[in-house]
């Protein structure tokens, strides 16, 4: 469950956070402007791009700063950085799909791998295939059980345990029986729930770290409702939205709708009552004492609501609800078709409006929130609605230092990569 | 001859009604009549006169003349006009009779609401009973059968996320021998234009990807196609009456533009996953507008001409004409757009009457294609005007910037040996392109 906008702090605290601006590489494009460089990524902080390369024909690897990977594969990509700094990327040899870690395949290899995803303790993922069965690997080592199929993958917090939905009952073309008696559960470390259902979606772990997981699940045609490890609620409803555990225990709130209306269900009660034309992505303070959530109160007017309360400030669109790591303040992007993007900070807009912005930022002691953003082809952070003065064009996220102290910017200046380290007591 | 002498078998239809009884007929329909829908169904039952000029409209009455059932009117008579006189009184017969005029009878391409004079808007009125219907769980075997695959695999054709992502690394690499810089970006954040596509296309028209992606990189686009779930922009769940998933549905593709941060959506030639982003997807989930704007490729192709970004050195010199397809023209406006992309290819354009808001439907959409075999036969019969109205321009191809459109002119096409050919705006634009850098 998503709780907080800020960056996993126990590798921040490893990063160098001396002030200052210090070029990383002084081009980011290919010394030869005809070669084939793509996916240009960048590690959290700041120190090292990584981009897709083609050596020849069906040869690829992966450029780091100014160098290269030694090896090199039939194809390769989705370069990402692991939060403690490793870089990886889908590669193939020989047909045979696998993750490279800092230019070393793992031995294990699937028929397709796809989708890699990160632990909070930097513990690397991804989806496989192999025989046409599937699940999930952490670190080259594949669920002892593959399915028919898996979708909807998911992490535990602490990166212990990964879920997904998973077919478990053949079905045949057309074969409508077999579907409504339930082909779908959830499959937690590879090992699917008892129970199956109709459709089961966005399993989500509980907070703690636990195995328990909740998700989403159809009983038939017509019913929703949320399972918990495998137990649905009592309670359906003709549509539910993604669950998310309490943090300090093990209730569970999920959006419903009933009567045309969105409201918010704990543990399969009315928690919220269903008067909204939309309610979604809830989050939970840390403490559990608030929940937060998108909703629109109005037909076509979204916004932020804190224990049912909405901001009065509305907008057509709201996205990327985050929390301050108290859970007492929020932030989230508004928009209108896709433009006219707005940072809107406990409830109140910040004045400029971005044909672009990026999920906002908390800073650990929640007093600052920064963003990313883009107006033409130049993109900035601004912070507490003000321009930090530094320009791009093209940046990364930006991330305060644990103390709270330094706000470290990522980006592309003059065809450099270049990382920023601002003081904050010089910004104000 | 009235809907109970041309009943068709459909597995489920029959499955399903035998479990009905009218108390359960009675409570659905009044949770549809009296909860969802409103006053908008009131007024128009209230204001249909009954004057029979929608027969003029429809293709299916069109196409057995005389038989006034087939008429929308008629239709209505016998399906929703029936349900609010009985308050949902009927037999569980009845609801397999009105199943099968609503999912197989009615495209809902809103043609009728052009000759009525008062403006009834009859798809609307299907698409409600429609809603009865899968709330009843009568919806034909097919169609049911992709949304369920809409509702576990986010795409219609039970494709799995591997072979989505495979299917474009291959048609990458095919493409690649012809144009060697060629690329199919994969998640790329911040992209100009976001590509999605119908399901059909990795399934059984992979060639239309190659095709694009040959367009999008001689043109110098700024361009993605998404590696995740939300890919598929069709929505059959619209076309059933399961509106819960079709909101979900709707979620995730948006969501998906929204994570890759693109600034719009481009989508390939489909007229019904138009329709489900920016009229109806849209609105179930609360947004007034789309959240993210949405290009149907013909708005898109337009752009690519007028601008120059491709190059037509020579036009398609045989004749052609032009099929409107209703949920991108009737629904959306895009007939004059339509005309000017297909002008700058084409030499030698026929009209074919009537066209524009007029069109006749292709008697494929509004899902009535996807209940499958069991029910071609009623598409083709129903669809002897449009037979007609295509062979009297005497050209050898039809444009059709749609999908379902292709299906069912294919079809009429051949069951009336009509000897022509469907292309897609696609395939003219990859066959006439200049083509710079290509091998």
């Amino acid at each position: 469950m998503k709780n907080s906008g800020s960056q996993p702090a126990s590798f921040a605290s490893e990063w160098d956070w001396e002030k200052g601006k210090k070029t990383v590489v002084a081009s980011v494009l290919p010394k030869d402007p005809e070669a084939w460089q793509e996916e240009l990524y960048v590690s959290p902080d700041g120190t090292h791009m990584a981009a897709v390369v083609r050596l020849e024909d069906d040869s690829f690897t992966l450029r780091v700063n100014d160098g290269q990977w030694e090896q090199s594969f039939e194809k390769a990509w989705m370069p990402r950085f692991a939060p403690d700094g490793r870089l990886t990327a889908l590669v193939m040899e020989d047909d045979q799909w696998t993750v490279a870690v800092d230019g070393t395949p793992w031995e294990e290899r699937f028929d397709f791998i796809w989708n890699t995803m990160f632990g909070g303790q930097s513990q690397i993922y991804a989806s496989i295939q192999s025989d046409m069965q599937y699940g999930m690997c952490k670190e080259g080592e594949p669920w002892a059980e593959l399915h028919d199929n898996a979708t909807d993958f998911s992490l535990s917090p602490t990166g212990k345990n990964s879920a997904a939905v998973v077919q478990v009952v053949p079905l045949k073309q057309a074969d409508l029986e077999t579907f409504a008696k339930g082909a779908y559960t959830v499959a937690v470390n590879g090992t699917a729930w008892e129970q199956t259902f109709v459709n089961a979606w966005t399993p989500v772990f509980n907070c703690l770290g636990e195995e328990q997981v909740a998700a989403q699940v159809r009983l038939n045609e017509f019913e929703y409702t949320i399972a918990v490890n495998g137990t649905p609620w009592p309670t359906t409803y003709n549509c539910v939205w993604a669950p998310s555990f309490d943090p300090l225990g093990s209730a569970v709130a999920a959006p419903f709708r009933k009567g045309g209306r969105w409201g918010m269900a704990v543990d399969g009660a009315e928690f919220w009552k269903p008067t909204y034309y939309q309610c979604w992505n809830q989050q939970w303070s840390f403490d559990a004492k608030k929940l937060w959530a998108i909703v629109a109160p109005e037909y076509g007017k979204f916004t932020v609501a804190c224990n049912n309360t909405p901001w009065n400030a509305l907008f057509p669109v709201v996205t990327d609800l985050v929390l301050s790591p108290q859970g007492t303040r929020a932030a989230a992007l508004a928009s209108h078709k896709n433009e006219e993007f707005r940072v809107v900070v406990d409830g109140v807009a910040w004045n400029d409006a971005w044909d672009m912005a990026y999920p906002p930022v908390f800073s650990p002691n929640g007093q600052h929130v920064a963003a990313l953003v883009r107006k033409k082809d130049t993109m900035t952070v601004f912070i507490d609605n003000k321009p930090v003065g530094q320009t791009f064009t093209k940046a990364w996220q930006p991330a305060f230092s644990p103390d709270s102290s330094s706000l470290l910017l990522r980006g592309v200046q003059n065809g450099a990569l270049v990382r920023c380290v601002l003081p904050l007591n010089e910004l104000f | 001859m009235g809907i109970a002498e041309r009943k068709i078998e459909d597995a489920n239809l029959l499955k399903a009604v035998a479990a009905l009884t009218p108390d359960k007929i009675q409570q659905v329909v009044r949770s549809v009549t009296k909860g969802e829908a409103g006053a908008r169904l009131a007024v128009y039952h209230e204001t249909c006169m009954r004057c029979g000029m929608c027969a003029e409209a429809c293709h299916f009455s069109l196409s057995h003349k005389g038989d006034p059932t087939y008429t929308p009117v008629g239709k209505m008579e016998q399906t929703m006009w029936r349900l609010l006189r009985t308050d949902g009184r009927v037999t569980p017969d009845e609801i397999y009779n009105m199943a099968q005029i609503a999912f197989t009878e009615c495209n809902m391409c809103k043609r009728c609401v052009h000759f009525c004079p008062v403006g009834i808007d009859t798809g609307y009125i299907i698409s409600l009973v429609r809603r009865i219907c899968h709330l009843l769980g009568v919806v034909p075997m097919y169609i049911l059968d992709t949304a369920h695959s809409h509702s576990a695999t986010m795409n219609q054709m039970w494709v799995k996320e591997d072979e989505w992502i495979d299917s474009l690394m291959w048609q990458e690499d095919e493409a690649r021998d012809e144009f060697p810089k060629l690329r199919i970006p994969l998640d790329k954040e911040g992209s100009d234009v976001l590509y999605s596509v119908i399901a059909p296309e990795p399934k059984f028209r992979t060639q239309l990807i190659y095709q694009a992606a040959a367009i999008m990189n001689q043109a110098g686009i700024d361009w993605t196609m998404p590696a995740g779930p939300g890919w598929d922009n069709s929505d059959m769940c619209m076309m059933t009456g399961n509106l819960e998933m079709m909101g979900r549905l709707k979620r995730a593709h948006y969501e998906m533009a929204q994570r890759l941060r693109v600034k719009r959506i481009v989508m390939g030639e489909c007229g019904h996953a138009f329709r489900s982003v920016y009229d109806t997807g849209n609105r179930w989930l609360g947004f007034k507008d789309w959240p993210v704007p949405i290009v149907h490729s013909v708005e898109f192709f337009w752009e690519l001409l007028t601008t120059g970004k491709i190059k037509i050195p020579q036009k398609f010199q045989k004749p052609v004409t032009i099929h409107d397809p209703c949920n991108i023209t009737r629904g959306y406006g895009l007939m004059e757009k339509l005309r000017e992309v297909v002008h700058m290819l084409c030499e030698n354009v026929v009209e074919m009457t009537p066209n524009r808001e007029h069109t006749i439907c292709c008697c494929a959409g509004g899902g009535v294609i996807n209940c499958g075999p069991p029910f071609k036969g009623t598409r083709v019969a129903g669809n002897k005007v449009k037979a007609d109205v295509l062979a009297a321009t005497g050209v050898e191809y039809v444009i059709a910037p749609c999908h379902n459109c292709h299906g069912g002119l294919e079809d009429i096409i051949s069951h009336y040996k009509l000897g022509m050919h469907t292309k897609f705006i696609g395939d003219l634009i990859f066959e006439l392109m200049e083509k710079p850098g290509a091998e």
